[in-house]
């Protein structure tokens, strides 16, 4: 060693490295989550604020809005079930029209949630911590939504609840259900996704349920003190319920993360199991996901802005967060379009007649103004978000993102329509066109989602105070220690 | 002290003080203790010395329940209890057996789980003598207490309230059953 001092470091050193040891890598600032350096006393006050101060004036107007649009719901369902599913646009031969195409459009949204609460947890992204608990609610509220259309497309829906047509009990011959059949295991993905994103939901809720239940005692309001405190379950954040706790909610997110994967491959293959040309693709499921994805966080970006500037959360909601958001849509937004374009390369490279003639149809036929539409929503749009001062832009982010929700929902309807509508036989092409009732009952759940998720802002915990604390600087207990530990 | 003593409580005001307090309580060989946060401290299983969690176990034996039912379950219901021919497929394969086997899987894990995580942490439990510390409010927000049960072998108040002044507790008292 020629340079004696070099040693001191305690590392070996190469001779000829002088310059690499003079030439340190760059340290970017790592982005703060809570801005301001805000308190823990700050924090539980800004998210317990809502749900413990009086019910705002906007709260109400949205909420009459949403009852009034949900009504449609009522009223498309309930003319459906007294008059029957001939009141649906279904015709030979597309006989999956507006049901399955709000149904894929509603499971899509829920996928951002569970990617916040379960891929991004286990990839340590911390900045989920904000947005996870209105994701998760989201996603749950969503599929609630979506739930609607394979149910009540039974008509008699009594019979889709009834043992034997969905759940595995025989029917009254005797037989079960048929395993043979994606639709059959559509409904085991849909039933667990829901399930489990509801559970997962709850864990994450009860110490924040704990904390309202002591503030609610202490400001005297007994009945919610009870209440809240009756589903916190007695949580007390006893540290031996923590080191239990973390474990079930790393466990959660382990089994989350395949099963959201799982459950849009499993609608995909609703349509990839069939023959039909347009369908029969196995690029479907990755590229399911990816839309599922994309629409998810198009449907975060919609409901977390105004609810940011509503509630002044510019602290917990920083532009860091519109920043990865953003880029999330972007990166499934172009994989997305890369799904598009590759769908036709192999139309044309398996040189099989009818899959070209399906595609083909798809952009230059009767229903090349949906497909064009899918295509300037979901492919040119997000490229926007390449641009840092597009997305610094609040109020364009927004617009942006309803952009998103209509191409993915024409997404849905170009796959399902365009196929069935110009299938094997000529002679019995047609032309789909929805109902009023179809479109009733599709305008409504809009409404059915904003009544659950203006009722989940004002009566739950909007963020996840817990977590959003223990990833502040001040929660860290080894700063300054020099344990080393500190950063991940 | 009267038989009515749960135990002696002290609190703390940031987690670098309660994590140093937990070791101190840890090394000073209490059995029947317990840290109350507000939120998850990074270390602390470390510094109370509590072994890795058990809910896993849980969550193995849901898997396989789960696996076991959906592979037996479309066996018997579609190749025994009422074989189903449908487009020439077999009647049993575990390839079409596998999506439904697969949710299964998932559901009863995340019920093990939670299921695992409520039994091990004795939860629910809607009474708690720590629930009764005057200022709970406080430590589910912004304030961390370590409690010393009365019923541990080496538990004396007078030598818990030293220990706990020498951790420079914040505040130190009794908390009653």
């Amino acid at each position: 060693m020629s340079q004696a001092h070099s040693q001191s470091s305690g590392a070996p050193i190469l001779h000829g490295a002088g310059v690499l040891r003079e030439v340190e890598p760059a340290v970017l600032p790592r982005p703060k989550l809570v801005e301001n350096d805000r308190s823990f006393a700050w924090i539980t006050d800004k998210v317990m604020g809502i749900i413990e101060g009086p019910t705002p004036r906007w709260w109400w107007w949205s909420m009459a809005v949403a009852v009034f649009v949900a009504s449609f719901t009522v009223m498309g369902l309930a003319y459906l079930v007294s008059t029957g599913t001939g009141t649906w646009g279904l015709a030979n031969p597309v006989n999956w029209g507006w049901a399955i195409v709000n149904f894929v459009f509603w499971i899509g949204i829920g996928h951002a949630g569970t990617l916040i609460s379960a891929i991004l947890c286990l990839l340590r992204q911390k900045w989920r911590t904000s947005v996870n608990r209105a994701a998760e609610a989201m996603t749950i509220f969503a599929v609630v939504c979506a739930g609607l259309f394979p149910v009540f497309h039974t008509g008699r829906v009594w019979f889709a609840l009834y043992p034997g047509f969905l759940f595995p009990f025989p029917n009254s011959n005797g037989i079960w259900p048929n395993f043979h059949s994606p639709l059959e295991w559509d409904v085991f993905a849909i039933s667990t996704y829901g399930t489990v994103s509801a559970l997962f939901w709850y864990v994450g809720l009860l110490p924040d349920l704990a904390t309202a239940r002591d503030r609610f005692f202490v400001a005297g309001r007994m009945m919610r003190a009870k209440i809240y405190g009756f589903f916190a379950m007695g949580w007390r954040g006893s540290n031996r319920h923590w080191s239990n706790y973390e474990m079930a909610y790393l466990l959660l997110a382990g089994l989350s993360t395949p099963l959201v994967l799982s459950v849009h491959t499993i609608v995909s293959f609703d349509f990839a199991v069939s023959l039909v040309p347009g369908w029969h693709t196995t690029i479907f499921p990755p590229y399911f996901v990816a839309g599922a994805i994309f629409s998810g966080f198009g449907m975060v970006l919609t409901l977390m802005l105004p609810l940011r500037s509503i509630y002044r959360m510019n602290d917990l909601i920083t532009q860091y967060h519109i920043d990865c958001m953003c880029k999330i849509t972007l990166a499934t937004g172009t994989m997305v379009g890369y799904a598009y374009a590759m769908e036709f390369f192999i139309a044309w490279y398996s040189a099989n007649p009818f899959e070209g003639f399906a595609f083909i149809n798809r952009a230059f036929g009767h229903y090349a103004w949906a497909y064009w539409t899918m295509i300037s929503c979901n492919v040119i749009t997000p490229q926007l978000f390449w641009f840092r001062k597009v997305r610094e832009n609040t109020a364009l982010v927004w617009v942006l993102s309803i952009f998103v929700n209509v191409g993915m929902w024409f997404e849905r309807f170009v796959i399902t329509v365009t196929s069935l509508a110009r299938d094997f036989l000529p002679s019995s092409w047609g032309y789909y066109s929805p109902t009023v009732v179809d479109i009733f009952t599709y305008f409504g759940t809009f409404g059915v989602f904003s009544v659950l998720f203006l009722l989940f802002v004002r009566f739950v915990p909007l963020m996840a105070v817990a977590e959003i604390k223990a990833v502040t600087p001040q929660a860290d207990a080894h700063a300054g220690h020099g344990h080393g530990e500190a950063h991940h | 002290m009267s038989n009515n003593t749960f135990g002696l409580v002290a609190r703390f005001d940031s987690p670098a003080a309660v994590m140093h307090a937990a070791e101190e309580v840890r090394d000073a060989g209490y059995k029947h203790w317990d840290v109350i946060t507000p939120f998850p401290i990074h270390g602390m299983d470390a510094a109370m010395g509590l072994r890795r969690s058990l809910v896993p176990r849980f969550t193995l034996v849901g898997g396989i329940t789960g696996f076991t039912l959906g592979m037996l379950g479309i066996w018997y219901m579609n190749a025994f209890d009422y074989p189903l021919a449908v487009g020439g497929k077999p009647m049993f394969s575990p390839m079409f057996a596998f999506p439904v086997s697969y949710e299964l899987t998932i559901l009863l894990s995340a019920f093990g789980t939670i299921g695992g995580m409520f039994i091990l942490n004795r939860l629910p439990m809607h009474y708690h003598p720590v629930l009764k510390y005057d200022k709970i409010e406080r430590v589910t927000d912004d304030e961390f207490l370590i409690v010393v049960e009365a019923r541990d072998p080496k538990f004396t108040p007078d030598g818990a309230r030293k220990l706990f002044q020498k951790l420079g507790a914040k505040e130190i008292s009794d908390l009653e059953n």
